[in-house]
């Protein structure tokens, strides 16, 4: 044992980490992140980096509309978050959040288009949200049965699921384009505003953080607190065991797997009769990806996404008033955006490992 | 412990963000005059980039302050962009592309002290606001004087024994079978035609008004399938690098794409919007109506073809240009002359276009007479979608 060479470095998993010092490590890697972007904003722009920070904050918080936008962004991103959230506790990796939000759109964009000229608001509104549920959760369905029945890779099947949903969205806004020829379909009802989610006094954006705020509580419960919850964790952390306490494990995956598309329906259905009012093959606008960030970010914990969702649509948002400010292209921004996340990403290593230097490591024994 | 911290924060986030919210929106009352620019990409699309310099060069022209938000999506983005850009203080708004209309509306509805300027949409003159306008430009001018530098580069092919006359195939990359993109396509072919009357062409749709690779992609097959001219209404450099790689002679749009392809770039036609940014920044400033419709010419200096790439031009280009440009002026000579193509064979007298846009793309508006098919005369955007003989289209998917 003497005898052996030690490395000059070696990575030992930690004990537990305190909270304070897990913070510490967390607020260290964002102050490093300011650093080096300040470094590369320096070097390759010549602009003053505390100049493009406060940018940033600006295109958060700059005006009432743009924080009112900024809470209208976190709320959908959030929402898709909380959608995938369940399966991924369970370690089924939905990564087709993107094709059941864009399906769940289409679905409202179909009532909003065949059924806005025979049928009142109200009903209209209703189907909406029923069949955009529906959709959604049938997207997820698809690959939750054959996962649950066939053992099917759910990684690769969600994602060409996405691909699917993107082709049907393309295919339905050719069919229904406006005018003819023009690649899009523009806003629906423009003029009646039937199938337009009711707007909660004057801010048009209200009702969407209202209703993501009240999905975030009740996924804390549901996953924290109900019986569901409890299976979804056993799956999730041994399979074997959950079927040797008697879960059946099939039964959680599609139920898990249908909720989690149920709620990406509402996402789609927000973004369509809620904001956008009308179908795009981009109207998700990728969050079925950042999502997966979001919700790794916060370890899976619904109340952690908010911060998480919040930290991503903060860069976001400030990203535009760079380029705005600076005449900078948005790629300059999106590199911030990228040095900020690895560190972020990388602080989470330095809490759940320690690096031990030669020397330190002697003195240790 | 971790949770009760991580809400603390947020809350405590979220209320410094309301602070923040009230403060820095009860200070602004700026004096100077402000114009905000909305477009769809950056300055790497040519179409916008076109754009940008057209929206740079007006404001400094004028002493007005510029604001450019870039790489807004045609969604709720382009509403947003533009109330964000009224709370900046911007008197006038300027959209860029066509799917930005809708929410342009949107915007002109809700603050009607704002003016609300959109190219290349078609909703103005049916929406009835005072403050929101569409803006165009006979760019079909142009592209047929792009078709004339074609036409003249195939016969020299044909005059040098490189191609017979029945070679003399063009391609053309084409974005949506949209009545922008048709009536765009057909004056360049019609413009290739008056020089060279054998010429036919093949166009294929990428589905998209902006993808490279798909651009290249069909620029490629087109090359493939024998066509010896290549020209695009698509923004990328994706056609124009295909023909530079083959050595396929190329007339570009949006701009000269000599850069990328310095041995096969004939000429470019472009729409300049500066005059068109100016005139409303003016008239607003002013307090004058903005007309519904705007159409710039070759006369407002809005249609132009760029410097004619000599290495690569047929000799006596840039003189026959000049002709066929002086007899449009004139009146003389019109770009859909309906004695210079045939529909199904027969020629075509009468034609009642879908100007006034609606989801039945109901034909309501009678644009043939006196011999010529009127475009961009009953509202600015294009609206000419016959389907001529001699262009053979590849694909209508899109």
């Amino acid at each position: 044992m003497e005898k052996t060479k030690e490395p000059l470095i070696h990575i030992t998993k930690r004990g537990n980490i305190s909270t304070a010092g897990a913070w510490a490590v967390r607020v260290a890697a964002i102050v490093c992140a300011m650093l080096v972007c300040a470094v590369v904003t320096t070097l390759t722009t010549g602009i003053n980096p505390v100049a493009v920070f406060a940018s940033i904050f600006q295109g958060a918080f700059g005006t009432t509309r743009k924080v009112w936008m900024l809470f209208q962004n976190l709320a959908i991103l959030l929402c898709v978050s909380l959608a995938v959230t369940p399966a991924f506790k369970m370690r089924c990796w939905n990564l087709g959040a993107e094709g059941q939000v864009l399906i769940g759109g289409l679905a409202s964009a179909s009532c909003m288009i065949l059924l806005g000229n025979t049928l009142p608001n109200w009903l209209v509104i209703l189907l909406m949200v029923i069949f955009s549920v529906l959709a959604g959760a049938i997207w997820a369905g698809i690959p939750a049965f054959f996962k649950a029945r066939f053992n099917t890779n759910e990684t690769l099947f969600t994602l060409m699921m996405n691909y699917v949903a993107t082709q049907l969205v393309a295919f339905f806004v050719i069919l229904w384009e406006v005018p003819k020829g023009a690649g899009q379909i523009g806003i629906i009802n423009q003029n009646s505003q039937v199938g337009w989610l009711p707007q909660i006094g004057s801010s048009k954006y209200l009702l969407n953080i209202i209703v993501v705020a009240v999905i975030t509580v009740a996924m804390f419960i549901y996953l924290r607190y109900s019986k569901h919850g409890y299976e979804i964790s056993v799956v999730g952390e041994s399979e074997r065991t959950a079927r040797y306490i008697g879960i059946k494990v099939e039964n959680v995956i599609l139920r898990t797997m249908l909720l989690s598309g149920a709620i990406c329906g509402i996402a789609g259905l927000l973004l369509v009769g809620g904001t956008d009012h009308t179908i795009t093959t981009s109207i998700a606008g990728g969050r079925g990806f950042t999502a997966v960030m979001v919700s790794w970010l916060a370890k899976f914990n619904p109340i952690t996404m908010v911060l998480t969702s919040f930290l991503l649509v903060l860069l976001d948002r400030g990203a535009g008033e760079i380029s705005t400010n600076f005449g900078l292209n948005k790629s300059f921004s999106d590199i911030l955006t990228g040095i900020i996340l690895f560190f972020i990403i990388g602080s989470e290593f330095f809490i759940q490992y320690k690096i031990n230097f030669r020397k330190a490591a002697k003195e240790d024994r | 412990m971790k949770k009760i911290i991580a809400l603390l924060l947020a809350t405590v986030m979220v209320f410094a963000l309301c602070a923040c919210g009230k403060s820095s929106d009860s200070g602004s009352a700026a004096p100077e005059f402000k114009a905000g620019f909305i477009f769809l990409h950056d300055e790497n699309s040519t179409y916008d980039a076109n754009f940008i310099n057209a929206a740079n060069a007006a404001c400094a022209n004028l002493g007005v302050t510029g604001i450019l938000k870039t790489n807004i999506p045609e969604g709720q983005e382009c509403y947003e962009a533009a109330a964000e850009l009224v709370d900046a203080g911007c008197s006038v708004i300027f959209a860029d592309s066509f799917g930005h209309e809708d929410y342009m509306i949107q915007a002109a509805k809700e603050f009607p002290n704002v003016q609300f300027c959109h190219a290349t949409g078609t909703k103005a003159h049916t929406e009835g606001l005072a403050n929101y306008h569409n803006a165009f430009a006979s760019i079909y001018e142009g592209r047929f004087l792009a078709g004339v530098a074609a036409g003249m580069k195939l016969n020299e092919m044909i005059d040098s024994g490189n191609i017979t006359a029945e070679q003399a195939k063009m391609g053309y990359i084409g974005a949506f079978t949209y009545a922008e993109v048709i009536s765009g396509y057909t004056s360049f072919y019609l413009g290739a035609k008056y020089i060279c009357p054998s010429t036919t062409m093949e166009v294929t749709f990428t589905g998209s008004w902006y993808d490279e690779t798909a651009e290249k992609e069909g620029a490629t097959k087109l090359i493939n399938d024998n066509c010896v001219l290549i020209s695009q209404h698509a923004d990328s450099m994706g056609a124009p690098t295909a023909c530079e790689n083959a050595g396929v002679p190329n007339v570009s749009y949006n701009g000269s794409t000599k850069a990328v392809a310095p041995n096969t770039f004939i000429v470019s036609s472009r729409i300049d919007w500066t005059p068109y940014f100016e005139y409303a920044i003016k008239a607003t400033q002013n307090g004058e109506a903005i007309p519904a419709d705007w159409t710039g010419t070759i006369d407002t200096k809005s249609v132009l073809l760029t410097e004619v790439n000599t290495d690569v031009a047929a000799a006596g280009t840039v003189e026959k240009i000049a002709e066929v440009q002086a007899a449009l002026e004139n009146g003389s000579l019109h770009v859909f002359d309906t004695s210079f193509f045939t529909v199904g064979g027969e020629a075509v007298n009468s034609y009642k276009a879908d100007v006034d846009t609606d989801p039945a793309y109901t034909p309501d508006t009678e644009v043939v007479a006196n011999g010529y098919f009127h475009e961009s005369e009953f509202r600015s955007a294009p609206y000419f979608d016959l389907q001529i003989d001699g262009i053979d289209l590849l694909d209508v998917a899109f």
